[in-house]
């Protein structure tokens, strides 16, 4: 079972960064066999849409969970689609919170903001075309 | 010939100058500030036309997708996603590009056309007044105001801008042959005309300057248009009368030494930009 | 904690207030989201802690020398942006769709420099700031990337005040998302109750704590209690009342908050609203 972490930094030790769309990192672990790399968010750079590509990066490495802070019903909804349980952690060490997973400690994000179809924002930000 | 009235500052009174500098030349009055227009508030046209603004968006044919994600990967604006089932789409990121169309070696694409805002259009006697619209939650302002400013009427057009000198000033500014600025004595005026005039420049486009909310202490504004060899056209004077008219809703140049104003100002404006 | 100050309409006097809420709160960052017009900075005299170069958007790029001018680009092209590898940078979308078509490959897309960004140091805190390029567009990457910039410099009780831009657009949703409160400033009048009702519109769209603020509220009375009704009917929460000052202007033509001047009524009045703020962000906070 793969779990993908929102990071503020590339190893275990680094904090855990609550955002999802525009976290710097995200950290792959394998519940199995352990750290399997830190790769950086794509979403970070987009203009807009963070949340869905950080979603898109989460689904094509094949995740089965995701640990994060919070983030927006853009990214939910294509995570919850694709099963991919999300579960929210405050920002402790990245293997607190892997730990705290295994031990059951955290809880199922169940639901984010306002239920709006086609808002088209994820964890919060714009682009070009706009004011 | 059509006018631009800019600001770079909001709230130094561009809708208020615009609506009634229209009522004293007999202009059209065109509202570009799609996200917040107001100045059919003054105006209050009637017999309001109104057209739905549509923009492009894929339609994605879910027997013939292959579910191969090129579509996805080519979009620079993150608004198609390939998840395990199906690609998804979130349609208020679409700039209707069609890069995604190009892309797709199976024939899955097509397009459609999707509500964005509406264009309203009426009239107040012979002035043709029209405004764009962007419906709320919609991020992209442009197609709107593109739709307004294709095919504006005959005549002289007053495009009343959106504040700041972002991308919805640009697209209104490609459609102007001159520009008239707004600004106010303060330093936030100044501040923010400064990054107007600049602006404004980029287009080789003819401009002037009006001081509204005019205090005669004040001078810095036009120091700076002496300065800058800038026109001023004229000044408008801040009184709590005029702002109490303006906060009604009503047309300024109903109080008879506004109106003699901006008759000057019009006078002015006629001589900078001939026009018939 | 971040508290957004979005105005709807511009020329409510927005800044101001964000202003004078930003020196009462005492440990506070600024960020001056309002990218198109920034003015908080004129306010404090500050030394540049950080210079980044932003880049907000792409365009695209020809290779002149190898362009045969046979136009397939402009004819995909969906803005005119493009014409026999000619680009106008204006129109430019920077979609890539050209770069598809071209036979001869000359065409790329490349990051735009759109703004320089700043952390500016000030004897009364961090101001996260960015200067734009003319005719560049402020972007809700640029908003959030002047927020994550206040944040890191933010400690545990910091709160972090968001001026931000006029309208409803995308810098403005980047402005409020996210954040644990917003304050909608408007003032009586007509436009200002319309703006009001979009800006709200919005902010419920991202379920947000929305505080409003009527400035100058005493220029039309009749309307000011159109907005009260406005916003009782609307579960939005109005903090603060705001008279109508002369005094505030000229203390912005020099450069100074309007919180010290104790005689000036709107002072009074801006002082109450802060507390009334604080008491609506302490009870939703974490």
């Amino acid at each position: 079972m793969k779990v993908a972490i929102s990071s503020t930094g590339r190893d275990l030790n680094s904090m855990l960064d609550t955002r999802f769309g525009r976290c710097n990192y995200f950290i792959i672990y394998d519940v199995e066999k352990g750290f399997v790399k830190a790769m950086e968010n794509r979403g970070q750079i987009s203009g807009g849409g963070a949340g869905i590509a950080a979603a898109q990066q989460i689904m094509d490495e094949d995740i089965d969970m995701v640990i994060t802070g919070s983030m927006g019903p853009n990214a939910f909804n294509l995570l919850r689609n694709s099963d991919i349980k999300v579960y929210q952690c405050k920002n402790i060490q990245v293997e607190k919170a892997i730990q705290m997973l295994k031990d059951g400690g955290l809880e199922e994000l169940t639901q984010v903001g306002p239920a709006h179809a086609g808002i088209g924002m994820g964890s919060g930000k714009g682009f070009r075309g706009g004011r | 010939m059509n006018i631009a009235i800019l600001s770079g500052k909001g709230g130094t009174g561009k809708t208020t100058v615009s609506t009634n500098l229209s009522l004293v030349t007999g202009s059209n009055y065109i509202d570009c500030d799609v996200e917040e227009p107001n100045g059919f508030i003054f105006l209050k046209p009637s017999q309001i036309a109104s057209r739905e603004v549509k923009m492009d968006y894929p339609l994605v044919d879910t027997n013939l997708c292959a579910l191969c994600g090129a579509c996805a990967k080519v979009c620079q604006f993150n608004a198609l996603v390939r998840t395990k089932k199906k690609i998804t789409l979130f349609e208020k990121l679409c700039h209707g590009c069609r890069a995604c169309g190009l892309m797709c070696n199976h024939g899955a694409l097509t397009f459609g056309k999707r509500v964005v805002g509406r264009i309203e259009e009426g009239t107040l006697w012979d002035i043709v007044c029209k405004r764009g619209i962007l419906n709320v939650g919609e991020l992209m302002a442009v197609p709107v105001i593109k739709e307004l400013l294709t095919n504006l009427p005959e005549g002289v057009n007053l495009l009343d801008c959106s504040p700041g000198t972002s991308c919805n000033v640009v697209c209104s500014l490609q459609y102007a042959d001159s520009a008239v600025l707004v600004t106010e004595p303060s330093l936030f005026g100044l501040h923010d005309l400064k990054m107007a005039v600049q602006l404004v420049r980029c287009f080789n486009l003819p401009l002037s300057v009006i001081i509204n909310k005019y205090n005669r202490e004040d001078d810095r504004i036009e120091r700076y248009c002496q300065q800058e060899n800038i026109r001023v056209l004229g000044v408008i004077p801040y009184d709590r009368e005029v702002v109490r008219v303006y906060s009604s809703g009503k047309m300024v140049v109903q109080l008879p030494e506004y109106r003699e104003r901006f008759e000057k100002i019009a006078k002015n404006l006629r001589e900078v930009f001939p026009w018939n | 904690m971040e508290l957004a100050v979005i105005s709807g309409k511009g020329g409510t006097g927005k800044t101001t207030i964000a202003l004078a809420l930003a020196e009462l709160a005492g440990n506070v960052v600024k960020a001056d989201c309002d990218v198109d017009a920034p003015n908080l900075h004129l306010f404090y005299r500050g030394k540049d802690l950080v210079t980044q170069s932003f880049s907000g958007e792409k365009i695209a790029v020809v290779n002149k020398e190898n362009c045969t001018a046979c136009n397939k680009c402009g004819d995909v092209c969906q803005f005119y942006a493009i014409q026999n590898g000619e680009v106008n940078p204006f129109k430019c979308e920077g979609c890539g769709a050209c770069v598809l078509v071209c036979p001869q490959k000359v065409i790329s897309l490349r990051d735009e420099k759109t703004a320089d960004v700043y952390v500016t140091e000030t004897d009364k805190g961090i101001i996260s700031r960015a200067r734009m390029e003319i005719g560049s567009e402020g972007s809700g990457k640029l908003v959030t990337k002047l927020r994550d910039n206040a944040k890191k410099f933010a400690q545990e009780n910091t709160l972090i005040i968001i001026d931000g831009s006029p309208g409803i657009g995308c810098s403005v949703i980047a402005s409020v998302t996210g954040s644990d409160g917003v304050l909608i400033v408007t003032e009586p009048t007509q436009s200002g109750l319309e703006d009001l009702k979009r800006a709200a519109e919005l902010c419920r769209h991202f379920g947000v704590l929305t505080l409003v603020c009527i400035n100058k509220y005493d220029i039309n009375e009749e309307i000011s209690e159109k907005i009260e009704g406005y916003c009782i009917k609307n579960n939005v929460n109005l903090v603060g009342r705001i008279p109508y000052d002369d005094m505030v202007v000229k203390a912005i033509n020099n450069l100074q908050p309007i919180i010290y001047f104790e005689n000036s009524k709107a002072n009074q009045a801006i002082r109450q609203m802060w507390h009334k703020i604080c008491l609506y962000l302490n009870s939703f906070g974490k």
